[in-house]
């Protein structure tokens, strides 16, 4: 196994990329941790949604907004898509067995894409991100501005959700939503509309990872797709039951494949996803839950 | 519980009528259309068996065909220590080799339950098209291998594709069969019980070891006959022809067609080989409605089809067209007790 | 007028009817009492004023006529603690208290105050997971988000259920000291007839879905057939 020349500076730099990575997958498996935790589905789309609001972003752009100005609308806009989307489809059947409304997500995933490929076109956008792209020496070692700027930005966002999650009424209500449904019901809990919030909320998280990557692959609608493999990937290793899991599986995730890609030879492009995924079923066999999902404890 | 097995020998018996009757009423291109829907219908009566009836999730059946496809292919042209192998023998061998990477995946796959199960085997779906790039020598890389054409044995003389038709159709009738007797006897009540409660099953005696690794071992050996038929009729293989999106076209159609409805996987095998293929002719369709008007021709309209078709059936049906026809006849096979 | 009303209530689970119109009411301040075997509708009686199975019949809570719908009967004042408790075991104690009092704004702190008073035990593990707690504690624990609620009526399925005697002693006796200090009015659900009837002032006996016999403890415990089907002597 041929380990290319190493220094530390190099290192320094692919771990900072691998960080700037892990915290795009981080976003979006938080999205899909949300979704999981209170519906036991996993969104198929939540990719294609990311991708959606990021075009929204752009045309917006193209409008004359800065990336400032059109930020917060198509937040607003990505949460109630989010909402709108789970009161149409999933409300619907929520009582249906769990495969069937993964299906629709599947189906919604296929439609979206369909969709932007009819209003967008298939080519590349361009897509100028509110980071620029120089780099500043940060302890001798060359780091782009931009990935420290996707970094800040999504350690915000999860640090809100924190606490929002921990502080607020209705973060409560949503936990207690996503833990027991019953007995949420009998305390008063509108479950329903707790499963509505989720959905609004992962959107909104799927469109800020959406245009935090836009800057560094181009945009087209195919963008999320490789990346939704990476964060569903995440989302297992922290255990899908795990917020906290996501975030620290999305990091340790993007950090492994960057160095794996880089130190490991015969590693290329092709066999990244490959060799991550074996190294998650390896520690899948010896943590069954993941990292820091709960494996119900079998009494026979 | 007569009726119902009466019910289920009638229906064998109508679609084994429309199977051989059939190809006298289409074009031979229909034929073999539905040759390739016919071997969909293999590959789903497996996952049904693995998913449906023995509940594991896998993502992964599209990697088990392209065993199945490309252990026909490189026995029919590279041929075993030298020695061509006829393409019809390779099937079953092609189902075998495929059988085989079942168990073995089954063997992790014990400590894994539900979506976590369905991440490592979403990844074997994701990490094989890869493996024919890597070891090109053997596997003939990205242009892969190239087969023979397809052609009756000697003494029948019929088309190239109707004999695909029949050959396919012949095996899956035989597959299903024996899938049916499969999960009527006692190795089904295994896969239903660990399916319903791995822990009551265990306490029951069954061994979950070997049943699940077994399930994943025939739903395999399923896929894996599907893929090497599909390289006998496609006449060639390559990492494109068994992509990723297979395995989640392949669950697609296990839901649509209803998880554990034997019968009814031949809707969800019809489902996805025709949106995929015929989504134009689909949105043509829709265009009749109005207000509606769409161009076939513009990029991303068969992909729209496919999700407005795909959502709607999910919405409309959402047990699936097995459990459609089981609440049609239900009150047939059903005597509802009640106290009074 | 009795606080609860309930007036020929029919209940079922798809086509299996449990309740075939039960009739039952329940006073301000007073403790009532369900018994029956298993399968005689106790739990289902409960679930039918609480909204969480589908209900015909009359059901009229002070006065006014409940819809059917579980949020409903929470803001109303009908606190349920189903069977098992339904603590929220991953949660912390203090959340689940918190939880109690969703439709309530303000005076939250006050409240857990007095549910500690009552339960001091909860207050030392206030920020443990529910689910580590024992039985006993878990009990507790269900109750107390119950009152967090400040609910007029308690409804409380079968909660000696598995807990040790000194236990389900402490328990009763805080149901008592709520009964009497906020003029709580509760309808228990209960396999153990006799100590259920040691605290409460009326009782009904369900079979197979309907009311057979009703009365005040002391009528209960003289009646011949109650005594020898469950009470034992």
């Amino acid at each position: 196994m041929p380990i290319a020349a190493f220094t530390w500076t190099e290192f320094a730099q692919q771990l900072a990329a691998g960080i700037r990575e892990g915290a795009i997958y981080a976003g979006l498996a938080l999205a899909i941790v949300i979704i999981y935790r209170s519906t036991r589905v996993i969104n198929f789309a939540q990719g294609e949604m990311a991708t959606f609001t990021t075009f929204i972003a752009w045309s917006l752009m193209n409008q004359g907004l800065t990336f400032w100005e059109a930020f917060p609308i198509v937040l607003a806009i990505a949460f109630t898509g989010g909402v709108v989307i789970e009161r149409t489809l999933i409300r619907p059947v929520e009582n249906a067995p769990v495969l069937t409304i993964v299906i629709i997500t599947v189906g919604l995933a296929l439609l979206l894409n369909g969709l932007m490929s009819l209003i967008w076109g298939g080519a590349n956008q361009q897509f100028h991100g509110p980071f620029s792209t120089r780099t500043i020496d940060v302890g001798g070692v060359p780091i782009s501005v931009q990935d420290i700027g996707i970094v800040a930005v999504s350690v915000l966002l999860v640090a809100l959700l924190a606490l929002f999650f921990r502080f607020t009424k209705l973060g409560l209500g949503m936990r207690a939503a996503a833990v027991n449904r019953d007995s949420s019901r009998l305390v008063g809990v509108r479950v329903s509309w707790m499963f509505a919030l989720g959905w609004g909320i992962a959107t909104v998280l799927g469109a800020v990872a959406g245009m935090m990557i836009a800057p560094v692959v181009f945009l087209d609608p195919n963008m999320m797709q490789t990346i939704l493999l990476y964060a569903f990937a995440a989302a297992v290793l922290g255990g899908l039951d795990s917020p906290v899991g996501a975030v620290v599986g999305g990091i340790l995730l993007g950090v492994t494949i960057t160095l794996l890609g880089r130190y490991v030879g015969f590693i290329g492009s092709t066999l990244k996803l490959p060799a991550a995924l074996l190294l998650i079923l390896v520690l899948l066999l010896v943590r069954p839950g993941g990292l820091f999902g709960k494996v119900a404890v079998r009494r026979v | 519980m007569r009726t119902r097995l009466w019910l289920e020998l009638s229906a064998f018996v109508v679609l084994a009528a429309v199977v051989v009757l059939l190809p006298r009423f289409v074009s031979d291109f229909r034929a073999r259309e539905l040759a390739i829907v016919g071997m969909y219908f293999i590959a789903l009566l497996g996952l049904s068996v693995l998913t449906g009836f023995s509940g594991q999730i896998s993502l992964g059946n599209g990697a088990f065909m392209a065993i199945g496809g490309y252990t026909t292919a490189i026995l029919s042209v590279d041929g075993f220590y030298g020695h061509q192998v006829r393409d019809l023998w390779t099937i079953p061998i092609a189902g075998f080799v495929a059988g085989i990477a079942g168990l073995v995946v089954g063997l992790p796959a014990l400590r894994l339950s539900g979506l976590y199960l369905a991440l490592i085997t979403f990844g074997i779906a994701v990490s094989f098209p890869q493996l024919p790039k890597e070891f090109d020598h053997f596997f003939g890389g990205t242009t892969g291998k190239i087969l023979n054409l397809a052609k009756p044995p000697f003494g029948l003389s019929t088309t190239a594709n109707n004999w695909i038709y029949y050959l396919t159709w012949g095996i899956a009738l035989v597959l299903l069969v024996a899938a049916w007797l499969l999960v009527r006897g006692k190795t089904g009540r295994a896969f239903k019980a660990i399916r319903d409660s791995e822990v009551a099953a265990v306490s029951s005696g069954i061994s979950l070891g070997r049943y699940k690794t077994l399930a994943f071992g025939i739903s395999a050996f399923y896929a894996g006959v599907a893929g090497s038929l599909y390289a006998i009729a496609n006449a060639y293989v390559n990492p494109d022809v068994f992509p990723i999106i297979l395995s989640v076209y392949l669950v697609v159609g296990l839901a649509v067609g209803g998880l554990d409805s034997l019968f009814g996987m031949i809707a969800g095998a019809a489902l996805i080989y025709f949106l995929q293929n015929h989504a134009d002719t689909v949105a043509r369709w829709l265009n009749h409605l109005p207000a509606l008007s769409l161009d076939p021709q513009k990029p991303g309209i068969p992909s729209v089809v496919f999700g407005i078709v795909l959502i709607a059936v999910m919405v409309l049906l959402p047990t699936g067209v097995g459990g459609l026809v089981r609440r049609l006849f239900g009150p047939l096979t059903t005597r509802l007790y009640t106290r009074s | 007028m009795s606080l609860l009303e309930l007036r020929n209530v029919e209940a079922r689970y798809g086509p299996v009817k449990a309740l075939h119109g039960v009739s039952l009411t329940v006073g301000d301040g007073e403790l009532v009492a369900v018994l029956g075997a298993n399968g005689a509708g106790k739990t289902t009686t409960l679930r039918a004023i609480s909204g969480t199975v589908r209900r015909t019949g009359d059901l009229v809570f002070g006065g006014e006529a409940i819809p059917g719908r579980t949020e409903a009967t929470a803001k109303a004042g009908i606190a349920h603690v189903p069977e098992g408790r339904g603590t929220f075991s991953d949660l912390t104690v203090w959340e689940n208290l918190r939880l109690g009092a969703y439709t309530r704004r303000g005076g939250i702190k006050d409240d857990a105050r007095r549910v500690f008073g009552f339960f001091p035990r909860l207050e030392e593990r206030r920020h443990q997971q529910a689910g580590t707690l024992s039985g006993g504690e878990q009990q507790m624990l269900a109750l107390g988000r119950a009152m967090m609620a400040r609910p007029k009526l308690l409804l409380l399925d079968e909660p000696s259920l598995g807990l040790a005697p000194i236990v389900v002693n402490e328990i009763f006796a805080a149901l008592e000291r709520m009964k009497v200090q906020d003029g709580i009015s509760v309808l228990v659900v209960e396999q153990n007839a006799n100590l259920v009837l040691a605290h409460a002032a009326r009782a009904y006996v369900l079979e197979v879905g309907t009311v057979v016999v009703e009365g005040t403890s002391d009528e209960l415990r003289a009646n011949e057939s109650v005594r020898k089907s469950y009470l034992g002597y």
